[in-house]
């Protein structure tokens, strides 16, 4: 049975004219499959390697590189939210944003809330230090975060 | 001078509808262009050789000199990659460019592909710059729209593709082959050099890799001049026999423990204090500096005496920092740590080493572990000993690294033993433990 949607790999089809190789649509195929899938299934290595003309071992080799994707075992809520604790914000009360975070939603970075709303995340910088403590939700960045917007957040349904 | 300096980078910032074509062009944009497409490929080259224009993502390499490089007269493909994939700590500028003025960039990057022949640019941004994302496939869009893009470029004859392809939150992918084999599709291990991207980069083909500011610089040399470029910053010091001069405006990132965080275009070469003091309204709650980092945690800290060195290209150096890096400065105040900051620090590179080679793999890991064990009040003085040898045996200036990212998870462990070690010393012997808050999590 497929586990990679085939609207998904139309479209890695589609941009294939971009790349010198297939290779090349490893991160960009990663990032579609955990977008919809909330995960990298194990299982969805071997059509990658078929769509892109690889071994399985060459997906399974990038894959592993960024801790970025997550698989079956470990799937994302439907948001993820990344609080960062590098310098600049750590200066402002990152750290301890996340350990608030963390304590009040009774979970350690990695994990998913029970209702399966958010998971929360550990970041190293950002790039929104002009705005720290900052936070980022899936792919957009929130500066000027404090813990009752996080916390609202994970406790409210989407 | 910086008293009647006009910005340039973020002259459009904050303007209505600032990141359209329509608004972009309004206000001069893609004249520079223009005036490039008039020339030959190798004069646009030597006009930003003139302007002195140096890299702004860190290493401060000429620009025009990388793109001589090229093999000359080569029959084939030929790549420029962008660097977006700015993530050292610190540092936000290619953020809020692009977000608030993507066709500055993007102009810099057609210009920069004419004078190397490139025949495709792969934007390559990072994962979490998602708006910036959207704004600039919208912007690249409308350039199609209007043969800004594709065929025969407002009819030069000459034809560029601009891809965007997003990384996926790994700090190695700022080095720029680590980049380029990211882009590639496989893990982001930097390649040894020699060959250099130059010679062979992206699918191993000659390739340029240019930082997201640098490429904005180029649009505005090509617009004003490479006069009007050198008219600012600091010119060559004479008794620097390798200098290649500080010129230009820069985009200095400033946070911290300042009244007022945030991005600040000035001419090369204010001092720290300066920009502390008149551009992010002071330390914040009426205290002073402890430390300033002058270019993202890479470049190792500044102490108090040292805020007045200014912050072009040779300054950081001169008092024991790597270098300017990417002027991300950040502002630590008396009332921390310095022990907690090493050790925020050393956490970062643990986590971001890539882990292909041993002295930078084991020595990111071990400093931060033993800096952990020190803010538990469990440290030796031994310990300082331990992390000193460790900072003076990893990254590409000892020789034992493939790329420079162990020479920046080493400079804050030496600057911080060189300058602050009583900070550390008291801290051991107290067996104090640090009251910063502190969760272990994978990811």
């Amino acid at each position: 049975m497929s586990v990679v949607p085939e609207s998904i790999k139309e479209r890695i089809r589609g941009l294939f004219e971009r790349y010198p190789n297939k290779q090349a649509l490893t991160l960009p195929i990663f990032h579609l499959i955990q977008q919809e899938l909330r995960c990298v299934p194990r299982e969805s290595i071997e059509e990658i390697a078929e769509l892109l003309e690889l071994a399985p071992a060459q997906i399974y080799d990038t894959l592993s590189f960024y801790g970025f994707f997550r698989d079956e075992n470990n799937p994302l809520g439907k948001k993820r939210v990344w609080i960062c604790r590098s310098l600049p914000c750590m200066l402002r009360g990152g750290d301890k944003l996340l350990a608030d975070v963390c304590e009040r939603l009774h979970l350690s970075p990695g994990e998913t809330t029970a209702n399966g709303e958010v998971t929360i995340e550990l970041a190293e910088c950002l790039g929104a230090c002009d705005g720290a403590p900052c936070i980022l939700i899936d792919d957009e960045l929130q500066l000027n975060v404090d813990v009752e917007t996080v916390v609202k957040m994970a406790e409210s349904k989407s | 001078m910086s008293e009647t300096f006009q910005p340039v980078l973020l002259r459009r910032l904050g303007k209505p509808d600032s990141a359209s074509l329509s608004s972009y062009q309004a206000d001069g944009g893609y004249v520079g262009l223009k005036n490039a497409l008039a020339k030959t490929p190798e004069e646009v080259i030597q006009t930003v050789q003139a302007a002195g224009l140096r890299g702004r993502g860190g290493a401060g390499f000429p620009t025009g000199l990388k793109w001589t490089f090229l093999p000359k007269g080569y029959v084939g493909d030929i790549y420029l990659c962008v660097n977006g994939d700015e993530s050292e700590p610190g540092t936000f500028n290619n953020r809020v460019i692009i977000e608030a003025d993507p066709h500055q960039v993007l102009e810099g990057i057609v210009i920069a592909s004419y004078a190397t022949k490139a025949t495709r640019a792969y934007f390559y941004l990072r994962y979490e710059y998602g708006q910036c994302y959207r704004t600039l496939q919208k912007a690249i869009d409308e350039m199609y729209a209007n043969n800004l893009l594709g065929k025969n470029i407002l009819g030069s004859g000459y034809s560029l593709d601009i891809y965007l392809h997003r990384g996926a939150c790994a700090y190695i992918c700022g080095e720029e082959t680590g980049l380029i084999e990211s882009l590639e599709g496989k893990r982001a291990w930097p390649r040894i050099k020699p060959p250099f991207p130059a010679v062979e980069g992206a699918f191993r083909k000659p390739t340029v890799v240019n930082n997201v500011e640098t490429l904005a610089c180029v649009t505005h040399i090509l617009d004003k001049g490479p006069d009007w470029f050198k008219s600012m910053g600091v010119p060559i010091d004479p008794n620097r026999p390798r200098d290649a001069g500080s010129y230009g405006p820069k985009l200095y990132c400033i946070s911290g423990h300042v009244n007022k965080p945030g991005l600040v275009e000035l001419p090369l070469g204010i001092t720290a204090r300066e920009l502390i003091d008149k551009h992010a309204g002071g330390v914040w709650k009426g205290r002073k500096a402890k430390a300033v980092v002058p270019g993202g945690i890479s470049m190792g800290f500044m102490s108090e005496k040292e805020l007045d060195t200014p912050l072009d290209f040779n300054g950081p150096g001169s008092v024991g920092c790597l270098g300017l890096g990417t002027a991300a400065v950040i502002v630590i105040d008396d009332q921390t740590s310095m022990v907690d900051v090493l050790y925020n620090c050393c956490r970062f590179f643990a986590h971001e080493s890539c882990g292909q080679c041993t002295p930078c793999r084991e020595g990111t890991a071990w400093s931060s572990k033993i800096l952990k064990r020190i803010r538990d009040g469990h440290g030796t003085l031994d310990d300082l000993k331990t992390l000193d040898d460790i900072s003076k045996s990893i990254g590409t200036i000892p020789g034992t690294t493939i790329c420079g990212l162990a020479d920046g998870a080493a400079w804050p462990i030496k600057n911080a033993l060189q300058k602050f070690r009583p900070d550390f010393e008291e801290f051991i012997k107290s067996k104090r433990k640090s009251d910063q808050k502190e969760f272990v999590g994978s990811h």
